[in-house]
């Protein structure tokens, strides 16, 4: 095995070990922070936050258009 | 203009900002000042090799852990709420928010999650001054994060080092120096930092308290004191310190919040600084704002001068001085800011037009303006006030302020004491004795986070009606969506946030309760 595989394989060790023998409140709390990714980049962020400039408009031209229009309109 | 436009989506966006940010700094300033108290505790751990710090340092560890964790992320839902409700305001701030937000990110990433790993993972697989070093590098990456987070915000309250571009309705940066080094984020990222020292301290002290009530882990509990009590002390002190410095910043560059802050209505040369006060209704009113009496006053004289001007009969102007003006003093009304901001604003349709019509000329001629120093300093720095039909609009919650400042500060200096009778306790050898200050001690957690989300509170609802100063208002900066989907977002984060909220305290509370492992 080459220096660097070697390496690799260590951290892969380091990080395999501490998962595996993590103890009760890592593994709670990784649970929440799953559920939490999970919540919010898959729920919030595709059903409840899309970017409105970016899904509106196709291109930075047409964005800066529409901004332009709000800044000078009657707001 | 502002009457027209739909308050209620104003309203609910603000709103869901604000509790996005209020839970999100529950878990922040914990994990800046925890990840220092760590590092001095492992520190003399493998200075002295007795175990007993090793313990400590884990026991703490186990606390930050959880913090970190589930307040991981949660930061990032602010950056979708600016997307999708602020998306006015996203443009327009073109890349100088997104540069430090990036360098955060790139940060957090990198040097937190790294060595947070080696923090939890490593201890007896890594050499003790390689743990050592992770801890070290997860604290100072941590304050690092949240200086970029703060070069953002402040520059929303100054801004500054960059140059508006007609073309792409966009603000660019043209001095990254200048973002960073703004006094205003200086200012703020030392009071920001150290006021997450102090409440870290305070939880340590807080929660070593109760271990000596319960008459467990006792040894511990003194230790933990000791260490928490001299950095929360240090930190309280640097807490005031660049707190003054803040207020001399923020009388130049914001000074409508400052004269809030201090319920300040007429200018004043020697004016006193307000200790306590209850603020009553004078029948007086700017426009359709209140007017603010004050009954019970204590104020130190000539004090509010000499911190704002550095001389004790330096004149602090008040809200009328800064609604109305005060030619002898140099001060422009809000009147004619607006008509200036008028004027820029026209310019900008102009370039519009001239755009739509296809005539090159004039938009050539148009865009140099926004590049002429005359027109960006006298026209351009007023743009906001454009957007105001009556100059009392600028004027922002002044009771919010006012009390919310005071109640800060009154617990900043409450902490000190606290810091300063533990340490004491502690050489005497008597914290056990006086189980009224362990009392009190526990009792300060959740004032110390009190104190911290009024900090907030004062900068953000102080800066009111603005999101970025003098540039845009808020009205203007919000997203023309339904507000029944702000609404309905609201109550999303506010029932997922408290179930993290209670997840945190719960896991917490029995980590505490099962103390360090033997």
């Amino acid at each position: 095995m080459g220096s660097a595989a070697k390496t690799v394989n260590r951290i892969f060790r380091f990080y395999y070990d501490g998962f595996r023998t993590m103890s009760w409140w890592g593994k709670k709390v990784w649970i929440i922070i799953l559920v939490k990714l999970f919540i919010i980049f898959l729920i919030l962020r595709i059903f409840f936050f899309p970017d409105f400039l970016k899904v509106n408009f196709s291109n930075d031209r047409e964005r800066s258009d529409y901004v332009l229009e709000q800044l000078t309109g009657n707001n | 203009m502002i009457e027209n436009f739909d308050l209620s989506l104003v309203n609910w966006s603000r709103a869901q900002f604000a509790l996005t940010a209020i839970y999100h700094w529950l878990f922040v300033p914990l994990t800046l000042g925890l990840s220092f108290i760590l590092a001095f505790m492992e520190t003399l751990y493998v200075r002295t090799g007795d175990e007993m710090w090793k313990k400590i340092t884990k026991f703490w560890m186990t606390l930050f852990g959880i913090n970190f964790a589930i307040g991981v992320a949660t930061g990032i839902i602010l950056e979708f709420e600016f997307g999708t409700n602020w998306s006015n305001y996203s443009w327009f701030v073109g890349d100088i928010f997104g540069a430090p937000l990036a360098v955060e990110g790139i940060l957090a990433f990198f040097l937190e999650t790294t060595f947070v790993a080696v923090m939890f993972f490593g201890w007896n697989k890594v050499g003790k001054k390689f743990h050592l070093a992770s801890t070290w590098l997860v604290a100072i990456g941590a304050s690092l994060s949240a200086l970029w987070i703060l070069v953002a915000n402040a520059w929303m309250e100054n801004p500054v080092g960059m140059a508006f571009n007609p073309d792409t309705a966009r603000n660019e940066m043209n001095s990254f120096r200048e973002v960073v080094f703004n006094p205003v984020a200086v200012d703020k990222f030392l009071h920001t930092v150290t006021s997450g020292f102090v409440l870290a301290s305070v939880f340590v002290v807080g929660i070593s308290a109760w271990f000596l009530i319960r008459k467990r882990e006792q040894e511990l509990a003194r230790r933990s004191i000791l260490i928490a009590g001299i950095f929360g002390l240090v930190s309280g002190l640097a807490v005031a310190l660049t707190g003054d410095s803040s207020a001399r910043t923020l009388a130049q560059v914001q000074p409508v919040k400052f004269a809030a802050m201090e319920a300040l209505y007429e200018g004043k040369s020697d004016a006193g600084l307000t200790v306590i006060g209850a603020l009553t209704d004078s029948g007086e009113k700017i426009g359709e704002k209140k007017v603010h009496g004050m009954k019970l006053k204590i104020e130190i004289p000539g004090l509010l001068s000499i911190m704002t001007t550095g001389k004790g009969d330096g004149y602090v102007p008040g809200l009328k001085d800064l609604v109305n003006g005060n030619p002898e003093r140099g001060i422009l009304s809000v009147s004619e800011m607006m008509e200036r901001g008028g004027h820029a604003r026209q310019v900008l349709i102009d370039y519009k037009m001239a755009k739509e019509l296809g005539d090159t000329d004039s938009m050539a001629m148009l865009a140099a303006r926004f590049e002429d120093k005359d027109f960006v300093e006298n026209y351009f720095r007023y743009f906001g006030y454009s957007y105001f039909d009556h100059p009392w609009q600028v004027i922002p919650s002044v009771p919010v302020t006012f009390y919310a400042f005071r109640v800060m500060v009154g617990l900043g200096f409450f902490f000190i004491l606290l810091f300063v009778l533990a340490i004491w306790f502690h050489r005497r050898k008597t914290l056990e004795k006086n189980t009224w200050f362990l009392w009190i001690a526990l009792f300060s957690i959740p004032l110390a986070y009190l104190a911290s989300e009024l900090g907030w509170i004062v900068t953000e609802m102080g800066r009111q009606p603005w999101i970025i100063q003098n540039l845009m208002p808020v009205h203007v900066a919000v997203t023309n969506i339904s507000a029944g989907a702000v609404r309905t977002t609201f109550w999303l984060f506010a029932v997922l946030f408290t179930a993290l909220l209670i997840a945190e305290i719960s896991i917490m509370v029995r980590q505490i309760k099962i103390g360090p492992k033997q």
